[in-house]
C-alpha cells in the first residue's frame, strides 16, 4: 500500500513498492491518459511531472513517488476546466494524428515551457525527445511556438 | 528455409477476410440507402440512411466505416458526406457502425478495411451519394409537409428553405418524415463537381483532436470492463516453432495471479488483475519451446539465399517487360550494374498491439483498434466457433496502424483466452517486446539493376532483378496470380496504380521470390519503400555515370508519363533545382508513384565528417487526384518522412538464431524531433482519378536523401538502414 498524490488528490494504492508508477496510476487508479509505449524510459509516451518536472513514469517505482506532487494529463488543465495553453494550442495547430503519444509530448512540452517560456528551436531540439510514429513533429514544434507566444 | 506460415482460414472467415482486405468484394455489396421501415440509432434517432443519423437537436451524425489511426480519414469522410448533405458543419460529430451490425444488414456499411490507402479513395463515391441522397429526403420531407412542390426547396447548411414562401425549417424537424420516405432513384442522385465545394476541399480542423489532448480518447488498451482481468502473453521466439511445455505451479502463487493458459501452438499467457501482475508472473514462468527447423537462420543466411536469386538463370516472375532488355545489355556500348538490399523492419505504432474479449457461450465480443474490422469479425467467428449474430467487435481508434492492426493474430489470440474463461473479459495486451519480436514484418529484398547504354551515351536498357520476400504469398495467397505476386512490382508496373513513370527502349522488371520464415506484413508504403530506393537511386547512378543532370536525366524518359513528371517539375521548381543550393548543402530528387498517387521529394542535407547528415529541408510533391483536406494531407506528407527517413536511418530488423533480435525503441530507434527536417509540401491535384494519401509519399523520403549524399560526398550507399554504414544524423 502506497500513498500517492496525484492531481492534488490524496490516494491510496494498494501495490508493491516496485511497481512502475506507470501501471499503479494506469490500473490501480484508473487514469489512461498517461500511455504505455516502452517501458523503459525511451519514448516517452508515459511523461508526468513529479513536482513540476517532467518524468518517464514507467521508470520510476510507487515508492520514489511517494510524498510528491504528481501531475497527470487529466490534472493539466486548470481547476475550473480551462485547457493549458499547450493543449490549446494543440487543439487549435490541428497537431495529433493518431494521438496517442501525444498526452506524453503536451506533458513534455508543459515543463520545458514552464523553464523556458520561450524556447528556441535549439532548446526544443534538446527538451523534446518524445516518439511519435505517426511523425507529428513539424506541428509539434509550430504549436510549441503559438503556445510561447499564447 | 522457405517454410511460411498459412493462416488457416475456415471458408466463411475467408469470404469475408478477403473481401476486406480489399482484393474485390467478393460478396455483394448491397447498400441500401433508406426505406420506408425506420432504422433507429442506439439513442433512438432515427437513420436517414446508413450514414446519416439526425437528432432533434439537428446534431448530424454521420457514420464512418472505416478505421481512424491518425491519417484523418474520419475527418475526411465525413466531409464528403456533410458536403453532399448540405449540412452545418459545426453540428457533425461520427460514430462507427459494428462490422456485426454491417454483417446483419447485408454489408450496409461495405468495405471496412482501413489499409493500401483505400479509406477515401474506395468509399467517397457510395458515402457522398449517401449524403446526396439523405439531403434529397430532408428536402422531399419538408416540400411534403409545405405541401410544394420540391423544386421550390433549396437546402444549407442544415436549414430547408421554400424559396417562393421563405419558409424554413431543419433537418431535425423533418428527419422523422425524411426516415420514412423511400430513397430517390440512383438516376437522380446527382453528386456535386468537386470545384463547387464548400467543406469538403478544406483545412476543416479534425474532429477527433480535443480527447486527444487531455487523455480523455479511448485507446483499446484504455478498454475498462466490470471484473475485467488482464492477459500478458509469450509467443515462441522463433517463428514457426511451438510451445512445449510450462510450469503454472511455478507462478499460480504470485499475487494477482488467476489462471495460465495455452493460447495457441506457440503460445502461452498468464491472466492476473492486474497487467503487470501477468507480465510479472510471464517472465518467472518457466517455459519449454519447440523451436523447430527455422531456429538457425540468420540474416546472414536469408541474405545468402536471397543474393542467388539475383543471378538470371534463377527462374522469376516477370512484372513489366518491352523490347528485349538482356539483349540489348549483351550488345551495349557501356553497362552499368549495381545490388541493392532492404532489410525486414518493424511497424512500431505508438500503442502496443491488444484486444479484449468477453467470451460465453452465447456471445463473443471483442473491444480493439483494428484496420480491418470485418476481419477482426471473422477472426472472431472463427476462434470463439460462435455464429455471426453471436459475435462482435467494437471498433475503437487506433493508436498506429501502419498496416500492422490489418492482421488479426491479437485478435485470434484475445478471443482463445477469453474463451478459457467463459463470462470474465480479459484484456489481452502484448509488451513492447512482444511488439517489436512478433511483428508481421516489412519484407526483406535484395535488387540487382543493370542499365545498358549506346556509343552516344543514350540509355537503351534496364533491367530490374528483385529477389526476396513476397506478403502477398504468406499473407493473402488467394491474391497471387499463377504464384506471382503482383504486389511485389508497385511503383515499378505497366499502366495502373503502381505505374513506372519512365518509358525505355528496353524495359524487364522480374521478381525470383523466395520467403524467408520471418512473417511479412504490409508496412506502411508496402513494397514501394524499397522499389523506389532501387529505381529512383539507381536512375540517379545512370545519369551521374554519363554526366547527365539527376532532372535533365529524367525528363528525358518521362515524355509519355506527364502525371509523374507534374509532380517532379513541381518539386525541382520549389526547391530550386535550377540554381545551385546553399554553400556546403547537396541535393538529391525522386519521383514515384505508388496508390494511384504520383509523388516526388527533394532533399537538400549537409554532410559532416563524411558520415554525419543534417536534413535541411525537405520539398515534397503529390498529385492524388482529388483532395478532401489540404491540411491533413500536408500533415501526410510531414509525416512520411518521419517513417521514411526513420527507416532510412534506423529501421533494421536482424534475424539471429531464427528470431528477431532487436525488442525495443533502444535497438530499434525512430527519429526525434531534433532530427525532423522542415517539409514543405506541393499540392497538385490535376482531378480525374482518386489516389491514396496516407502512404504514397514515404517511398521519396530514402531516395532524395540518398541521392543528395551521393551529391554531397560521391559515395552510393546502396544498403539500408544507414546506421550500418556507420552514417547517422548530425
Amino acid at each position: 500500500m502506497a500513498n500517492l498524490t496525484i492531481n492534488g488528490k490524496s490516494i491510496n494504492v494498494d501495490v508493491e513498492d516496485d511497481t512502475p508508477l506507470l501501471w499503479a496510476i494506469r490500473e490501480n487508479v484508473g487514469l489512461t491518459g498517461t500511455k504505455y509505449g516502452c517501458g523503459i524510459a525511451q519514448c516517452g509516451a508515459c511523461t508526468i511531472h513529479i513536482d513540476g518536472v517532467a518524468m518517464r513514469s514507467c521508470g520510476i517505482s510507487v515508492s520514489e513517488a511517494v510524498g510528491k506532487q504528481i501531475t497527470t494529463i487529466e490534472g493539466l488543465a486548470a481547476s475550473d476546466g480551462a485547457l493549458h495553453k499547450v493543449q490549446q494550442a494543440w487543439i487549435k495547430n490541428d497537431v495529433p494524428q493518431c494521438g496517442y503519444c501525444q498526452t506524453g509530448m503536451i506533458m513534455a512540452v508543459a515543463a520545458l515551457l514552464k523553464d523556458k517560456p520561450k524556447p528556441t528551436d535549439k532548446d526544443i531540439d534538446e527538451t523534446i525527445t518524445n516518439i511519435c510514429r505517426c511523425g507529428t513533429f513539424q506541428q509539434v514544434r509550430e504549436a510549441i511556438h503559438a503556445a510561447a507566444n499564447a | 528455409m522457405n517454410k511460411h506460415i498459412t493462416p488457416a482460414l475456415s471458408r466463411r472467415a475467408f469470404v469475408i477476410g478477403t473481401a476486406a482486405a480489399g482484393a474485390g468484394l467478393a460478396v455483394g455489396l448491397d447498400i441500401p440507402f433508406g426505406g420506408p421501415t425506420v432504422v433507429r440509432a442506439a439513442d433512438g434517432s432515427p437513420e436517414v440512411n446508413v450514414w446519416v443519423v439526425i437528432r432533434p437537436d439537428d446534431t448530424v451524425v454521420i457514420r464512418i466505416a472505416r478505421s481512424e489511426m491518425g491519417q484523418g480519414t474520419l475527418t475526411g469522410l465525413a466531409q464528403l458526406v456533410a458536403e453532399e448533405l448540405e449540412c452545418d458543419w459545426s453540428k457533425v460529430t461520427t460514430e462507427y457502425p459494428t462490422p456485426g451490425q454491417s454483417v446483419a444488414r447485408k454489408r450496409a456499411w461495405g468495405d471496412f478495411s482501413t489499409g493500401g490507402s483505400r479509406g477515401i479513395r474506395t468509399s467517397q463515391d457510395y458515402v457522398r451519394k449517401g449524403g446526396a441522397t439523405a439531403r434529397m429526403m430532408l428536402v422531399q420531407a419538408a416540400a411534403n409537409e409545405w405541401k410544394v412542390p420540391v423544386s421550390e426547396c433549396t437546402a444549407a447548411n442544415s436549414t430547408i428553405t421554400h424559396t417562393p414562401s421563405g419558409k424554413k425549417t431543419t433537418y431535425g424537424k423533418v428527419v422523422e418524415a425524411a426516415a420514412k420516405l423511400s430513397p430517390p432513384a440512383d438516376a437522380d442522385v446527382k453528386l456535386k463537381d468537386p470545384k463547387d465545394w464548400k467543406i469538403a476541399g478544406k483545412s476543416v480542423l479534425r474532429l477527433d483532436t480535443a480527447d486527444k489532448t487531455t487523455g480523455k480518447m479511448m485507446y483499446g488498451i484504455d478498454v475498462k470492463l466490470p471484473g475485467m482481468l488482464n492477459a500478458a502473453l509469450k509467443d515462441c521466439p522463433v517463428f514457426g516453432g511451438k510451445l512445449k511445455s510450462y510450469d503454472e505451479a511455478k507462478v499460480m502463487g504470485m499475487k494477482g495471479v488467476k489462471k495460465v493458459v495455452r493460447v495457441n501452438d506457440s503460445t502461452v499467457a498468464v491472466v492476473a488483475d492486474t497487467w503487470w501482475h501477468a507480465k510479472t508472473a510471464l517472465d518467472a514462468l518457466p517455459i519449454v519451446w519447440d523451436e523447430g527447423e527455422n531456429a538457425k537462420v540468420s540474416s546472414e543466411s536469408i541474405a545468402k539465399w536471397l543474393a542467388e536469386g539475383l543471378d538470371n538463370a534463377q527462374p522469376a516472375f516477370i512484372g513489366n517487360q518491352n523490347g528485349d532488355a538482356k539483349a540489348a545489355i549483351a550488345g551495349a556500348a557501356k553497362k552499368i550494374e549495381a545490388v541493392y538490399n532492404y532489410p525486414y523492419q518493424n511497424h512500431a505504432a505508438m500503442e502496443p498491439l491488444n484486444a479484449t474479449a468477453l467470451y460465453t457461450p452465447d456471445k463473443c465480443e471483442v473491444w480493439t483498434g483494428t484496420q480491418n474490422g470485418e476481419a477482426a469479425f471473422a477472426a472472431v467467428m472463427e476462434t470463439s466457433g460462435l455464429p455471426a449474430d453471436k459475435c462482435e467487435v467494437h471498433k475503437l481508434i487506433l493508436g498506429g496502424g501502419f498496416g500492422r492492426r490489418g492482421m488479426t493474430d491479437y485478435v485470434r489470440q484475445a478471443v482463445s483466452i477469453a474463451k478459457q474463461m467463459p463470462g470474465t473479459p480479459v484484456k489481452l495486451l502484448w509488451s513492447r517486446e512482444d511488439d517489436m519480436q512478433h511483428g508481421t514484418y516489412h519484407p526483406v529484398t535484395q535488387c540487382k539493376l543493370t542499365g545498358a547504354f549506346d556509343k552516344d551515351n543514350n540509355l537503351t536498357a534496364l533491367h530490374v532483378r528483385i529477389s526476396g520476400q513476397s506478403i502477398l504469398f504468406t499473407v493473402r495467397p488467394a491474391a497471387l496470380v499463377n504464384g506471382m505476386d503482383t504486389a511485389a512490382f508497385q511503383g515499378l508496373a505497366p499502366t495502373g496504380d503502381w505505374a513506372i513513370g519512365y518509358s525505355f527502349p528496353n524495359l524487364l522488371v522480374e521478381h525470383s521470390m523466395r520467403n524467408p520464415h520471418v512473417p511479412p506484413g504490409f508496412w506502411r508504403g508496402v513494397n514501394v519503400n524499397q522499389n523506389a530506393i532501387y529505381l529512383e537511386c539507381f536512375i540517379d547512378e545512370l545519369a551521374h555515370s554519363v554526366g547527365e543532370d539527376p532532372v535533365a536525366f529524367r525528363r528525358k524518359l518521362m515524355a509519355k508519363h506527364p502525371k509523374h513528371l507534374a509532380v517532379l517539375n513541381a518539386v525541382a521548381e520549389k526547391v530550386g533545382w535550377d540554381k545551385p543550393p546553399p554553400k556546403g548543402v547537396y541535393r538529391g530528387i525522386c519521383q514515384h508513384m505508388g496508390y494511384g498517387s504520383y509523388v516526388a521529394g527533394a532533399a537538400e542535407i549537409s554532410v559532416t565528417d563524411g558520415n554525419k547528415i543534417k536534413v535541411h529541408r525537405i520539398v515534397a510533391s503529390t498529385d492524388p487526384g482529388h483532395v478532401v483536406n489540404p491540411a491533413q494531407i500536408e500533415r501526410q506528407i510531414a509525416g512520411s518522412f518521419v517513417y521514411g527517413l526513420s527507416a532510412l536511418f534506423y529501421g533494421n530488423c536482424t534475424v539471429k538464431d531464427g528470431r528477431i533480435e532487436q525488442s525495443n525503441f533502444d535497438t530499434y530507434n525512430s527519429m526525434r524531433i531534433a532530427e525532423m527536417p522542415k517539409v514543405e509540401s506541393v499540392i497538385v491535384p490535376s482531378g480525374g482519378f482518386w489516389g491514396g494519401v496516407g502512404e504514397p509519399t514515404i517511398c521519396v523520403a530514402a531516395p532524395a536523401v540518398l541521392n543528395a549524399y551521393f551529391a554531397a560526398t560521391g559515395k552510393r550507399i546502396r544498403s539500408v538502414p544507414l546506421k550500418d554504414q556507420d552514417i547517422s544524423f548530425a
